[in-house]
């Protein structure tokens, strides 16, 4: 069978469309399916690409530490997800693949480091507060392992303090920041 | 149906006016922005998406700018006029795949219109016509401005807008221009171009987008990077590159009128012959043949042709279009007779 598009080469991408109960059917070589864009290469890319970036070595794994979080706690997408699909999934996992994605944004954008549009002000203060105070939670959780590791049980409990307070803190402002998700 | 009455209307990236028709068809702008704590469209579920597609479309439609707006959900319409919204520009391909809890809404004269749930929850996009990205970003800042004071989006100081895709992190501005470049296609030139282009940090694609062959002589380019600079700066980069390959262009028309005169003017009438002539023509001798034409208005070779219809034609000759203005559905033989028909008419200006 010969390609409906040229009529010159062997038809080897045989496509059928049905719209409003109409079968349309096409065969194709493989050069005019790929001019034609059709879906047969449409998804190729993105994420193949993207893994290939993003292969970067996750935080070596301190030994005693937390384990590496390869989860993202909003959303439970895992960075091996990510390389999958080549999307993430949701801000927070931003944050939480940090250690990989700053150098893959650096390799697709020759930059990681913001310099355009930000929000008003106000909304602004919100966002940085919520950075301010995820970061502050990873250091205290950090520093009660090593207290821990040292048997500095006084130490560990003022933290042990200190991460509930944060948690909570977390906790208010995320729901103020639902508040405001959509007026 | 809802869509129906676009059919009569010209879109403003159409019009075939704005600095630089003669060259550039049409300029665009588009921003990237999600919701704040709320799983990206593709990871959301169900009931998640749902309800960003409501509170989103109910937000777009309480702004100045997109407050007589026409929402159009994907799951709701048929699959021609999925497509004919595609032939306009007004939503992607992505958009077409998955409908469901998806919606696309419209602005006066297609302006502006904003995509909702597609891979990231909200898709501003700008349309002018001619070199006009200046304008295009001045409008879609507005929008989003205004968007800001009802959403509260997904930002962090270091890294700007946090996006689904992260080569669309930062700025999540896609700048991108459609240009017409037969000449540069004609004298070899331009894989020399799209190469500089390319090594620049632009893509260059076809009419459209991602994955199309470049038919009509038609490049669409578009700056990749997003993280790192100002919007400002990235359009103003952008813009000087378009402005090289303006140069280009023009270049390459003043040689070939020069050298060959006669074999240019030749294609141009023949082109002109074939289309008020044939009584069956497929897209891509359609497309191929109205880029002929419109070098032939472009450079006066062709006066007494308007620049706007042969523009027109260039997207009311594609297959939902034409489905939609006969009101049924056609087959692909058919629809080769009616495009004919519309050609003919049009170009002798009926």
């Amino acid at each position: 069978m010969l390609c409906d598009e040229c009529g010159k080469n062997k038809a080897t991408v045989h496509l059928t469309e049905i719209i409003n109960e109409q079968i349309t059917k096409l065969n194709l070589c493989e050069g005019c399916a790929k001019q034609k864009g059709s879906d047969v290469e449409q998804h190729f890319g993105i994420a193949d690409l993207l893994a290939a970036l993003s292969d970067v070595e996750q935080e070596p794994a301190v030994p005693g530490a937390a384990p590496p979080k390869n989860k993202c706690p909003q959303c439970g997408l895992t960075y091996e997800d990510f390389k999958k699909i080549g999307r993430l999934g949701c801000g927070e996992c931003y944050g939480a693949f940090k250690v990989s994605l700053l150098p893959l944004l650096k390799r697709i954008h020759g930059s990681n480091q913001h310099g355009g549009k930000s929000p008003s002000p106000v909304a602004m203060k919100e966002v940085k507060l919520s950075v301010k105070l995820a970061e502050e939670l990873d250091a205290a959780k950090q520093d009660l392992l090593k207290a821990v590791k040292k048997e500095e049980f006084e130490e560990a409990a003022t933290l042990r303090d200190k991460i509930k307070f944060l948690e909570k803190k977390i906790k208010e402002q995320q729901k103020t920041g639902e508040k405001g998700g959509v007026a | 149906m809802k869509v129906d009455h676009l059919i009569r209307q010209t879109c403003e990236w159409l019009r075939g006016t704005g600095p630089n028709s003669d060259i550039v068809m049409s300029s665009r702008v588009r921003l990237a922005r999600n919701l704040d704590k709320y799983p990206f469209s593709h990871w959301a579920t169900k009931k998640q998406e749902k309800e960003t597609l409501e509170r989103l479309e109910e937000g777009v439609l309480s702004t100045e700018y997109m407050k007589n707006g026409l929402a159009v959900r994907m799951a709701e319409i048929d699959d021609v006029d999925k497509q004919f919204l595609l032939e306009r520009h007004l939503i992607s391909r992505e958009h077409i795949v998955h409908p469901e809890f998806k919606s696309v809404v419209i602005g006066d004269k297609e302006v502006v219109n904003i995509m909702i749930n597609e891979e990231d929850h909200l898709r501003i996009q700008v349309m002018q016509s001619g070199f006009n990205l200046q304008e295009c970003w001045r409008i879609a800042n507005r929008v989003d401005d205004a968007l800001h004071k009802r959403a509260q989006f997904a930002f962090h100081p270091d890294w700007g807008y946090l996006t689904a895709c992260p080569t669309n992190t930062g700025t999540g501005l896609r700048a991108s221009v459609m240009l017409h470049l037969p000449s540069l296609v004609m004298t070899k030139q331009i894989s020399r171009v799209l190469q500089a282009i390319t090594k620049l940090g632009m893509t260059a694609r076809g009419l459209y987008g991602e994955g199309t062959e470049a038919e009509g002589n038609f490049f669409q380019i578009s700056n990749q990077v997003t993280l790192g600079s100002s919007e400002e700066d990235i359009i103003d980069n952008l813009e000087r590159i378009i402005r090289q390959v303006i140069g280009h262009e023009e270049n390459a028309r003043k040689t070939i009128m020069k050298q060959n005169r006669e074999m240019l003017q030749d294609k141009i009438w023949r082109s002109n012959g074939t289309l008020k002539s044939a009584h069956i023509i497929n897209t891509k001798e359609t497309l191929g043949l109205l880029s002929m034409v419109r070098l032939g208005v472009d450079m006066g070779i062709l006066a007494e042709i308007d620049r706007r219809a042969v523009n027109e034609l260039f997207i009311l000759t594609q297959p939902a279009h034409l489905q939609k203005i006969e009101g049924r559905i056609l087959s692909s033989a058919q629809r080769d007779v009616k495009r004919a028909n519309l050609i003919r008419r049009r170009l002798e200006g009926r």
